[in-house]
């Protein structure tokens, strides 16, 4: 067997979901006998069959994974419940496996695939799909890139022509839930930790919480890094609509067409709104210089 | 002979790794620390918290670079984002070597966040070899590779644990994060002798060593990194240090992490057979 083949083999093996009670799989899917495809490649010992050695591999890697997506989403585990969230997680996993050398980016997918799939939420399935896109947002303020904003005088020439980079690490989100609390909430309750490192891993258990009762209305997110913290803004959906459109580098122009369209709001209200939204945005420092496209020499 | 070429002639006496739940105590109370390790995957990102604090490190530490996603031993081409995103960090942390696992850990573009050992092949050993310069002649910095714990054994292996180790690091021309606990933990997994492991390390290779505490399971010895550093283990650090000479030495420490303090203490332990090491070279350059 090549080392390319070994290496094949054992990864598939190792990233085979587990059966009940976290054991290895006996059968693989095409009915393949677990104890001899481990031992066509490991040894065994004379405590450990081949069998036994690769499910300790089997195991880790599972708990490594869930772990660390689980890291990541600790108010929808609260809303779902841990046996709901481990569902959920494990079927997200199975379909998203790590395709990069860091685990950060592991549960990018999740807030979509919860939406994709209201079964696995069971009746909170709106509330919990906007949690998670909320945590998510939170995993990319907190480390996501942050640009040079506009200076003062750079902003004094911005005119309906403009167009603007918003700080990457900015998310904007409608969601139909006012969940900010209920998220701030888990978190502080929960521990920060790293995502890497060398030692073999077993499961902790999540935070326990008890749910502030939540009615159903619209509410738009600004999610962003100040001073290394991370905070979630309310504005208004004509403020959401402007920054959205900015963000996909419409003109200011166009911006204030965008985020006005279909309503009828005085001019004076109109202007009111747009100065108080861009006068926020460049405070905490949103408006950025749009970058420049690298051309080859 | 402890500071060499492989961890560019420094002499960075016990560290301990730089842990999130220890922030605000290194910050506050400047504790004095030979130098701090930490995990690279950890700061190579575009921004925030982390990286604030890294550089509030690096303002009062020295900082050596280790990582776990490398993945020497990776039957297939190395990631180019991955290597360049590592030599931005090296940039910041002027770190002077840099290590990584003797172990693989995706295929195919999956990850498996896994250190997974190596059949002891030849042909893993050119593979393996090849990768690691390949990342030294990129990155510009010695490469130490560390030895894993392992679970499994396989079939195509042609040699020892130690044979390949040997075999990579010369035809690497690198260096080696000799881990004492991972030796001895392989060793009770797969019944050698850990003595005769340490015996056969190439000492003028070592760059740095690695501690930790492990757990003993029913029928198998899991490296865990949260306990203290077991007797056992001392015992092969002790002839590590008597064969290397006073090497750059760290402690981990990953779960269930104690304070500042106990950790520190229990990586000054270290001392015991570092600080006898350091008079004795001492003596032979007087003599
Ligand atoms: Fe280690």
């Amino acid at each position: 067997m090549s080392l390319l083949e070994l290496q094949r083999r054992m990864a598939e093996d190792v990233r085979r979901p587990l059966a009940a009670g976290f054991a290895m799989q006996t059968v693989t899917e095409d009915g393949t006998l677990m104890e001899e495809r481990a031992a066509s490649y490991i040894t065994p010992n004379p405590q450990l069959s081949s069998f036994e050695r690769l499910e300790i591999y089997n195991r880790q890697y599972w708990f490594r994974v869930i772990g660390a997506v689980s890291e990541d989403f600790p108010a929808v585990n609260a809303v779902l419940g841990e046996r709901r969230f481990d569902a959920l997680v494990l079927a997200y996993l199975k379909e998203h496996a790590s395709i990069s050398w860091t685990l950060r980016d592991l549960g990018a997918k999740l807030p979509e695939f919860l939406e994709e799939h209201p079964e696995l939420a069971g009746r909170r399935y709106r509330l919990a799909v906007d949690v998670a896109r909320l945590e998510w947002a939170y995993v990319d303020a907190f480390d996501g890139e942050r640009l040079e904003p506009l200076s003062l005088a750079e902003l004094a020439g911005i005119g309906p022509e403009s167009r603007f980079e918003l700080q990457p690490h900015l998310r904007l989100l409608e969601l139909s839930y006012p969940v900010e609390d209920l998220v701030l909430a888990v978190r502080r309750g929960t521990p920060e930790t790293e995502m890497s490192s060398s030692a073999s891993q077993e499961r902790s258990g999540p935070a326990e919480l008890r749910l502030p009762a939540m009615r159903r209305r619209t509410v738009y997110l600004a999610v962003h890094r100040y001073d290394d913290q991370v905070y979630y803004r309310r504005i208004g959906p004509e403020a959401f609509r402007l920054l959205g459109a900015l963000q996909e580098g419409r003109t200011l122009a166009e911006s204030l067409t965008a985020a006005f369209v279909g309503k009828t709001v005085s001019a004076g209200r109109q202007a009111q709104v747009v100065q108080e939204c861009l006068a926020h945005a460049s405070q905490l420092g949103w408006l950025c210089a749009p970058r420049v496209e690298e051309r080859p020499a | 002979m402890p500071a060499n070429r492989f961890n560019a002639f420094t002499d960075y006496g016990v560290g301990i790794g730089l842990r999130v739940p220890h922030y605000d105590h290194i910050l506050c109370r400047k504790p004095v620390v030979d130098w701090f390790e930490i995990i690279s995957e950890n700061y190579m990102i575009d921004g925030g918290r982390p990286l604030r604090m890294l550089d509030a490190i690096l303002d009062q530490y020295r900082v050596v670079q280790h990582g776990v996603s490398m993945y020497f031993g990776n039957a297939q081409p190395l990631n180019r984002d991955h290597l360049r995103r590592l030599k931005e960090l090296t940039k910041r942390t002027k770190t002077p070597w840099l290590s990584d696992h003797l172990c693989w850990g995706s295929v195919d573009g999956r990850y498996t966040h896994d250190l997974l050992p190596l059949p002891y092949t030849f042909e893993a050993v050119r593979n393996t070899a090849q990768r690691i310069r390949e990342v030294q002649d990129f990155i510009e910095i010695p490469i130490a590779v560390e030895n894993v714990s392992s679970y499994a054994e396989f079939h195509e292996s042609e040699m020892t644990e130690w044979e390949f180790l040997n075999e990579v690091v010369e035809a690497a021309d690198c260096g080696i994060l000799l881990d004492v606990n991972n030796i001895y933990v392989s060793s009770q997994n797969h019944g050698f002798d850990p003595m005769e492991y340490v015996n056969s390390v190439p000492a003028e290779r070592v760059a740095q060593m690695h501690i930790a505490g492990h757990s003993k399971f029913e029928r198998y010895t899991l490296d865990t990194h949260d306990h203290p550093v077991l007797d056992p283990v001392w015992k092969l650090y002790e002839r590590a240090i008597e064969r290397c000479g006073p090497t750059a030495t760290l402690l981990e420490w990953d779960d269930n992490i104690p304070s500042f303090d106990e950790v520190h203490a229990e990586a000054l332990k270290a001392m015991r057979f570092l600080e006898p090491a350091r008079a004795l070279e001492l003596d032979e350059v007087m003599a």
